[in-house]
This record gives C-alpha cells, structure tokens and sequence, in this order.
C-alpha cells in the first residue's frame, strides 16, 4: 500500500513537471520567435519521465562514463531538451534566454550540439541518433559499465532508412542496453505521418526486425515510467512505441501539422499557457 | 622501402594500434579488401562489422567516439562518402567527434570496376566539410605513419587511400606530420604538388624529363587539409611555376587547394592542374585510365613543359 502510494505521488509529481516542461518550452519558442512547439509539446511527459523518474546523471559531471545516455533524435525539439537540461542542473535556468539567439552562450542552437552540457552528439538531420546511440552501447560493453542509452526518434524520422540499418545492427549486437522510443504523434511537417508514408503496422516491423517492443500511451505517466524502467531483455534491444498527441495540451495544436514549426503570437502564446495551468 | 597499396598500409598500422584498447575499427562488408579483417582477426571484440550499411557505420562510429573510443570507420570511399556525407557533415564534422573516416579503392585507379567503383569526388566533398582533417598518404609506409598519427590527433579526419601497389617513397627514417607537406625532390624550375598514388606518377615524370633542361622540384602534399600553405607558397615562388597532380576530379580538390592557397598570397605564376578533366571514366587497367583519362606520367611531363615555357615567356 505504502509503495503503491508512493509511486502515485511521483506520478502526480512527474505529471507537473511535464507540465511545467510544457509551459516552459513555449515560451522559450515564444520569446525566440521560431522554433517547434508540436513535437516538444508531444514529447514532453516521456522526457519529463527521463530526466526525473528514470536517467542517471550528475550535472556537475556531464561527462561521467557511467552516465546514461540520452539522444535526442528528432532534434528540432530543442526547446523541451533544454528546458529539461536546466532543470536537471546542467546549466542555469536564465541561460535558457539564449535560444536560438547569436552568440549564444551555452550554443543553445535551433537543435543540439554537444557545446551545450548535457548534449551527447549534434543531431537535426534526422534518422541518425539511433546509430549513434548503438555506438555508444557498443562502447559500454568493451568498457564494462552497465549505462543505458535511450534514444528518442520522431515519427517521421523511423521513414528514414538508416533508422532501419541501425535496427538491424543493434539485433546483430545484441545491444540489449539499447532502448529507443518513438514519440508517434502522427503528425510530420506538412502531413499526416500515415498520408506522408505509413508507418503501418509499426510494432509488426520492429518485432519483424528482431526488437523487443512495447506499445504504451506516450502521455500515460504511469506506463512511461514501466516501460522506461522495465529491465533489459537477456539479448533484444527494446522499442517502445508511444502513442502521443502531437501539440499535446494546448487545444488549438493538437494533431495539426501546421504546429510543427512555428512560434506561437502573443495571443496564442497567452491562450496555450492558460490551457496548461 | 616497402612496396604495397595504401591499404596494405593501413591494415598493418590497424595492427600496431590495436595495441591501444581505446582503438575500434568498423567496416561496412568489405573488410577483407579494406585489410581491416586482420585487425578484426586480432582484436575481435573491438572489430564491428555493421554490413552494407555506410551510413550506420559512420554514425555508430561517432557514437563510439563520444564514449572516449577512437573509431576507424572503413569501406571503399565511393560508399562510404558516397553514403554518408550527411553523417560524416553531422555526426562527424559538426559534432567534432573523434572518428577517423577511412575510403579505399580511391580514384580511377581502381581500374576495372568502373566509375561507380571510382571515387573521384570524396576530395571536394571532405575538404567542404569544417574540422575535418584530410589525408591522402603516397606509400605503404606513409600510410602506417599517417595511420597511427591520426589514431593520435583527437580530431575527425578522412584518410584516403588506395587500391593498387605503389612502389615504396619512403622508409622509417621519414617522418609523417599532419599538416605537413614534404619535398621530395628540391629544384628550381617547376614544382609538382601531387598527392597519393600520383606521387608515384610524378616521380616517373620527373624520369621522363630526364633528358630536359628542366629542374623539377616534387612535393608530397599528403595533409590536403588542412593545406601546408606555407610550404605551397615557398615553393611556387622559388620555382616560379606549378604543376598539380591527383587522382580526383579537377574540381574541388588537391589543385583548388593549392590555387587557393597561390590565389591568396599573391603568388602570379603559370599553374597546370593535372586531374581528371570533370568527366566520368570508365572501366580498364588503372595505367590505360590513367593515359586516356589524362592523369598518368607523361601527361605530368607535359604539364611541368608547359608550366616551364610560360615562366619564360613571362
């Protein structure tokens, strides 16, 4: 009873901080005046779980080799990587001002680089951090620490090819530490992902590929958190696909493609982060 | 003086380094052309094989690197860039990660497997790229050196290399530097800035125009980035005329660098840029590709002619 309460109160208080997340990341694309606000807004309940309920990490040691290790694969989501950095303690929150401005003290760039503390590799071309982060469970193995690489692709990102080469190989490997999760809010840039090219059916592929996956609602905290924590499986690298809502938790962006990239005006701002209290 | 391909170089420098635990070696399926198998024989569980798939190797390799590895990412250049230009631009460059990015099978010289087998872009690709170092060493042993020193620069660089046997230039008494060109040959008339296998081709030039009143002057440029402008420059302005040499297309590669460089400084003298002539080869023995394609000795002979009758017209 005293368990089940306890992991009801770090549900409850992961909730808020992806809440706060979600807040958080608009205005920093608010004030910036560009950005994604769509895919940051879907991705923020799994990267809240991360970060506080699941990574280990010191901030004051970014480059600790026992680190777990996190990629942000769909790169453009910057502004709710970040957010989550400061609030880790990588770095400070009013370093956030710099997003996307010149001269930017911590290279808070439009997507990651690894100037920014707590950034593994530089991404934004998308279909790559799934390789890289086999890379880096390859390195575990020889090093003999027993990290986990977790790594966040985007929906659309999975039609790129390589994202499958890295399927294979991580198999081939056994890279067992591996897990990748895909934020599927079905919603790309300029399309539905399904009309832009299915993904269909997504864990039949996986599973095909030689993956262990597990299928969960992306904005369920409880089962982020099962998922995210579950134990390896003895050889698989693990999928866990999450079914999200792109835009999530602001009404007037939710499932739209036109969300995708672009800063919200002042009114919308305004309106978002009423819907978000 | 070892005669061998570049690429027997490097498999045995692969050798001599995997005495390093931190040094992994990854190929793309052609292990057994690239001579990485033998370090995969020795060092097996630091030897990843990721199959026909460039693109994940590179970006594997960058990975491994941002955990403290020094990853040799290997397959034949036309693949490899070919395949992961965005990869090497990104995860490699861009990220600054420590990854050694190697293509053999560079050039027309690799004969008959034709132009889709025939690298001769990679030069203007990987010089476009910003952090990335490019190496092209001349000889078997330049290439255990060059090989080692990269292993050594905690940098990101594309080291190409090639497919047939060259005769050996140097022996262990030579000293590789990155960045660093080398005079083979120091004469006053003309000078020949040329780079891998064509190193060789000049030297056999410079056999040609035995009988001329011209005296050569032959340097190795085997760091194409970043340029020994230095050097370059020096040696144009003692001999007053300049001929380049490579086995890539005319465009983006050793003779742009080096006219770059000329360019720059101020440096008026006639060039003569030996490469291929912005076309696709085709398939033939790399001698017969060489001739026709108009990169072998004679063609150097006759650059360094010309080169030396416009001095004295000017």
């Amino acid at each position: 009873m005293e368990s089940a309460k306890l992991a009801a109160s770090e549900i409850e208080e992961l909730e808020k901080t992806a809440k706060e997340l979600r807040r958080k990341s608009l205005e920093l694309i608010y004030r910036a005046g560009s950005g994604h606000p769509g895919g940051s807004l879907s991705a923020a309940d799994i990267v809240a779980a991360l970060y506080f309920g699941v990574l280990r990490y010191n901030p004051k040691d970014p480059k600790d080799p026992a680190r777990d290790r996190f990629i942000l694969s769909k790169g453009h989501c910057t502004a709710l990587l970040y957010c989550a950095l400061a609030r880790a303690g990588y770095f400070d929150e009013s370093d956030l001002a710099d997003y996307r401005r010149i001269d930017s003290k911590l290279f808070l760039s439009g997507h990651p680089h690894p100037k920014t503390p707590g950034v593994e590799i530089a991404t934004g071309s998308l279909g790559q951090g799934l390789s890289v982060g086999h890379g880096i469970a390859l390195a575990s193995r020889l090093d003999g620490l027993d990290y986990r690489v977790y790594v966040l692709m985007g929906d659309g990102e999975v039609q790129e090819g390589q994202v499958w080469e890295a399927a294979m190989s991580a198999v081939k490997f056994k890279s067992n530490n591996l897990v990748a999760i895909i934020d599927y809010n079905k919603v790309c840039q300029d399309n539905l992902t399904r009309d832009l090219k299915d993904l269909e059916p997504l864990e039949d592929k996986w599973r095909a590929f030689g993956w262990d996956v597990m299928r969960i609602d992306g904005h369920d905290m409880g089962q982020i958190l099962d998922a995210l924590r579950a134990p390896p499986h003895p050889e698989k690298p693990r999928m866990i696909v999450a079914d999200t809502v792109k835009g999530k938790g602001v009404s007037f962006m939710e499932g739209k493609p036109s969300w995708h990239g672009v800063a919200p005006s002042e009114e919308e701002y305004k309106k978002a982060l009423k819907e978000l209290e | 003086m070892k005669d061998g391909a570049t690429r027997d170089g490097y498999g045995e420098a692969l050798l001599q380094l995997g005495e390093n635990s931190s040094v992994v070696v990854l190929d793309a399926g052609v292990s057994d052309s690239t001579r990485t198998n033998k370090f995969g024989k020795k060092y097996p569980s630091r030897f990843f094989n990721m199959g026909i798939s460039e693109a994940d190797m590179v970006c594997t390799a960058a990975g491994l690197a941002t955990a403290g590895k020094i990853p040799f990412a290997t397959s034949f250049a036309c693949f490899l860039l070919g395949r992961s230009m965005d990869q090497v631009l990104v995860s490699v460059a861009y990220s600054k990660t420590n990854v050694k990015v190697v293509g053999t099978h560079s050039g027309i010289a690799v004969g008959e497997d034709g132009p889709t087998a025939q690298m001769i872009v990679d030069l203007a690709y990987t010089r476009a790229m910003p952090n990335l170092a490019v190496v092209q060493p001349a000889d078997w042993e330049e290439t255990v050196q060059a090989t080692k020193c990269l292993a050594e620069y905690a940098g990101p660089a594309y080291l190409r290399l090639g497919r047939s046997s060259v005769k050996g230039i140097y022996d262990s008494s030579y000293k590789f530097k990155l960045g660093k060109g080398h005079v083979l040959r120091q004469g006053t008339g003309v000078v020949i800035f040329a780079s891998g296998i064509m190193v060789q081709e000049s030297l056999k030039a410079i056999e040609i125009l035995a009988n001329e009143k011209i005296d050569v002057t032959l340097v190795n440029i085997s760091t194409i980035k970043p340029l020994d402008k230095e050097l370059v420059v020096e040696q144009a302005r003692r001999n007053g005329a300049v001929v380049t040499a490579e086995d890539h297309n005319r465009i983006g590669g050793l003779g742009d660098a080096v006219l770059e460089a000329l360019a720059e400084n101020q440096v008026h003298v006639p060039t003569q840029k030996i490469a291929v002539n912005d076309t696709f080869a085709e398939t033939g023995t790399p001698q017969e590709l060489f001739k026709k394609y108009g990169i072998s000795a004679s063609h150097i002979a006759q650059a360094v002619k010309t080169a030396h009758s416009r001095k004295i017209k000017a």
